[in-house]
């Protein structure tokens, strides 16, 4: 599961410009939708182990096998940025601990179903669910998921008349009624 | 240009206005109607004005601009108070209210639906009571309704025509003995009214870009805007209704889009903020005379809050479906929507297609989910097909919309609480739902079967209910305050039962037939 692609820069990067959006974020549909959390002011950013760390328990959570961790990076990308809130920060630090302790000191040392073995117990927790929480959201609202799950997102902008939205052959086709069913189809 | 640009304007201390709270399905087309009989009308509408271009192809950017974010809390044991215990309902705050977000489908009620205690009898702990209107009485304005909104089979008008999910649902159908076809939408087959034909964008919930659906923020509002009767003031959010010695209301109190805090008077108020903001209202607006809120005498102002019985069904199958291209609510099954005890419930249930995009299946697929049953069905997305199922619920006392103390809105004023409690005839109708449609994708082929739990509510009624004893409800059959009578309800909170119909005609219908009663009254010089 570790990801060579993730390296530490990349983290860096990630945590750099994006501290200042998190109050905006605070009223925002997702803040509504996702676990209590509490609005400190922001002291620092998550470290690289950290990140990868969040990543690997994401996969636990939501496993899709043959998903990139590039998608999978969108959750640690969102959590980074929630990590600008102090209590959250030291939340998700804590959690991260607690899983290494819990591993004999190297959680990421396991190999899968021992991972799972150590953060099952955790699930419901808050630690759990606020990376449930935001990943729920983060993981699949991005451009990347929906390539992967064959959702069209934003293409469906101008519309699927002619671009397949009945395009469905396995099944027999409906009847039409007298005078067609689409507005270029004419009586008879 | 806005709509807004040229309107006629009003003074405030102008008190031969008529107000109307709320732009939405009752609201907006209640203003237009008396626009159009020349009464002079302000609309206060605490969203802002977005055009169709503004529309977005993203849910949760959409959900972001359009949604009623304003803090509300939960209460009860329906499951939503666990999963989304500050967003209860799914509605929009934004001029042309939650007609921007709907999915168009326009079915009448049935007969024996307005007279659900006469028809089911009495049943242990819910609060049934008869409309004091019927079918009949209703009839002609539904037609006006059909008429005006575009209601496909209706007036000539062509049905849609069927997406991929339409294609699953109508393929069960058959082998299940029922009848499915794209249904009655306010959505146009073909171009009409000035607005485009569908282009099956699949975003009916985002705001209809193309302006084929019906809303009353490209209908309804200009139309009466261009009378020179109505002036809309968006993002003005009503604090409270204020009254004079004799009891009747006499202005509106509102902050305005810079937090000042404005007074309109008015000959006559409408409520149409939906059904929780419109007992919210009612109850911030307690005075001395009226301790308990406006128009709230018999106590029942909050009460019988309901929410449709709804729960989805999603089905997996080895052929790619793509159900999120088209129109969202592409094909209906009535069969179940009829009233027979025999299936252990009273009332009845639709069936309507419905698609999530991603993220949105995501998040209300199972909340709080995780592991690879949730990842798997995620995994089949684009090999997913999906129906919603919306009956009705019984109006019970104990659900209801109250004020919260211990937390208030950016201006003070107390938010709501939604409480809310699924009845057993709730839970035994949302059973028959799911395993009829389980066995209909089934009986197509379906590898696995996902029973979702109901969504935040798009569906909120009964608040402020009809009666025809005022001891029973708050307002009479012209959404006439008993109290109060220059106090009108205008929005789904009139509804005595909720029916087992999508909403919307509905409201439509009641505003029509209700401004035609307010005209009457003025000629009169009655309000």
């Amino acid at each position: 599961m570790h990801s060579p692609n993730l390296s530490r820069r990349v983290f860096l990067k990630a945590s750099g410009g994006v501290l200042a959006g998190t109050l905006a974020f605070a009223s925002g549909p997702i803040a509504l939708l996702a676990p209590s959390r509490s609005w400190a002011l922001s002291l620092e950013s998550l470290s690289s182990r950290q990140g990868e760390i969040l990543l690997a328990i994401t996969r636990q959570i939501f496993p899709h096998p043959d998903l990139e961790d590039a998608v999978y990076a969108m959750v640690v990308k969102s959590l980074d940025r929630k990590a600008a809130d102090a209590s959250l920060h030291a939340l998700l630090k804590e959690g991260v601990g607690a899983l290494d302790a819990s591993a004999g000191g190297d959680w990421l040392a396991l190999d899968d179903a021992a991972r799972l073995e150590h953060l099952a117990p955790m699930a419901g927790g808050a630690f759990f669910e606020t990376v449930r929480g935001d990943a729920v959201v983060s993981l699949y609202d991005n451009p990347l998921a929906y390539v992967h799950f064959g959702y069209g997102g934003a293409e469906g902008d101008g519309g699927y008349l002619s671009k397949g939205f009945n395009d469905l052959t396995w099944l027999p086709e409906p009847p039409k009624p007298q005078g067609g069913y689409l507005p270029y189809e004419s009586a008879g | 240009m806005a709509m807004t640009d040229n309107q006629q304007t009003f003074a405030h201390d102008d008190d031969n206005v008529v107000v109307v709270i709320g732009s939405g399905a009752g609201g907006g087309t209640l203003a237009n109607e008396l626009a159009q009989q020349g009464i002079d009308v302000v609309v206060l509408e605490a969203g802002a004005l977005h055009t169709t271009a503004d529309f977005l192809a993203d849910e949760w950017a959409s959900f972001a601009q359009l949604a009623w974010l304003d803090t509300r809390t939960t209460s009860g044991s329906f499951r939503l108070a666990r999963d989304f215990p500050n967003l209860p309902a799914w509605i929009v705050k934004s001029v042309g209210g939650t007609t921007v977000h709907w999915a168009g489908a326009s079915l009448r009620f049935q007969p024996h639906e307005f007279a659900a205690l006469t028809n089911y009898g009495e049943v242990e702990g819910a609060n049934l009571l008869d409309w004091p209107l019927g079918y009949d009485d209703l009839a002609p304005y539904y037609a006006r309704a059909e008429q005006r909104m575009g209601v496909t089979r209706t007036n000539g008008n062509k049905g849609l025509p069927g997406n991929n999910n339409f294609k699953v649902m109508h393929a069960g159908a058959q082998k299940m003995g029922y009848s499915c076809d794209t249904g009655h939408m306010a959505i146009n087959s073909e171009p009409r009214d000035g607005r485009a034909a569908c282009q099956q964008r699949g975003f009916c919930f985002q705001g209809c870009k193309m302006g084929a659906k019906w809303s009353t923020l490209y209908t309804e509002l200009p139309e009466g805007i261009a009378t020179g009767h109505l002036e809309l003031r968006p993002e003005s959010h009503v604090a409270r209704i204020e009254h004079d010695d004799s009891g009747r209301v006499t202005a509106v109190v509102y902050y305005d889009v810079d937090g000042n805090e404005q007074r309109q008077r008015a000959r006559l108020v409408a409520v149409a903020g939906n059904s929780i903001e419109t007992p919210r209202l009612l109850l911030n607006s307690a005075s001395s005379r009226f301790p308990a809120g406006l128009a709230n005498g018999s106590g029942q102002v909050g009460r019988n809050y309901m929410r449709h019985m709804t729960g989805s069904v999603y089905a997996t199958f080895d052929e790619p479906v793509h159900m999120y291209k088209g129109t969202t609510m592409a094909g209906i099954i009535a069969d179940e929507a009829r009233h027979d005890p025999s299936r252990g419930f009273v009332g009845g249930y639709e069936m309507e297609t419905l698609a999530l995009g991603l993220p949105f299946m995501a998040a209300f697929l199972d909340p709080g989910a995780w592991g690879s049953r949730f990842t798997g069905a995620l995994d089949q997305y684009d090999h997913m097909a999906g129906m919603w199922l919306v009956g009705e619920d019984l109006p019970q006392e104990g659900n209801r919309i109250t004020l919260n103390p211990e937390v208030t809105d950016r201006y003070g004023l107390p938010v709501a609480n939604v409480h809310y409690d699924d009845h057993p005839n709730d839970v035994a109708m949302r059973e028959h739902g799911y395993r009829q449609g389980a066995e209909l994708y089934r009986s197509v082929g379906a590898k696995d079967i996902y029973e979702v739990p109901p969504y935040p509510s798009t569906h909120n009624l009964g608040t402020c209910r009809m009666s025809e004893r005022p001891e029973d409800g708050v307002c009479n059959a012209y959404g006439r305050a008993h109290e109060i009578p220059n106090l009108f309800i205008s929005d789904g909170s009139q509804f005595t039962t909720s029916a087992a119909e999508n909403p919307t005609l509905t409201i439509v219908s009641l505003a029509i037939r209700q401004a035609e009663h307010i005209g009457q009254l003025m000629l009169r010089g009655e309000v």
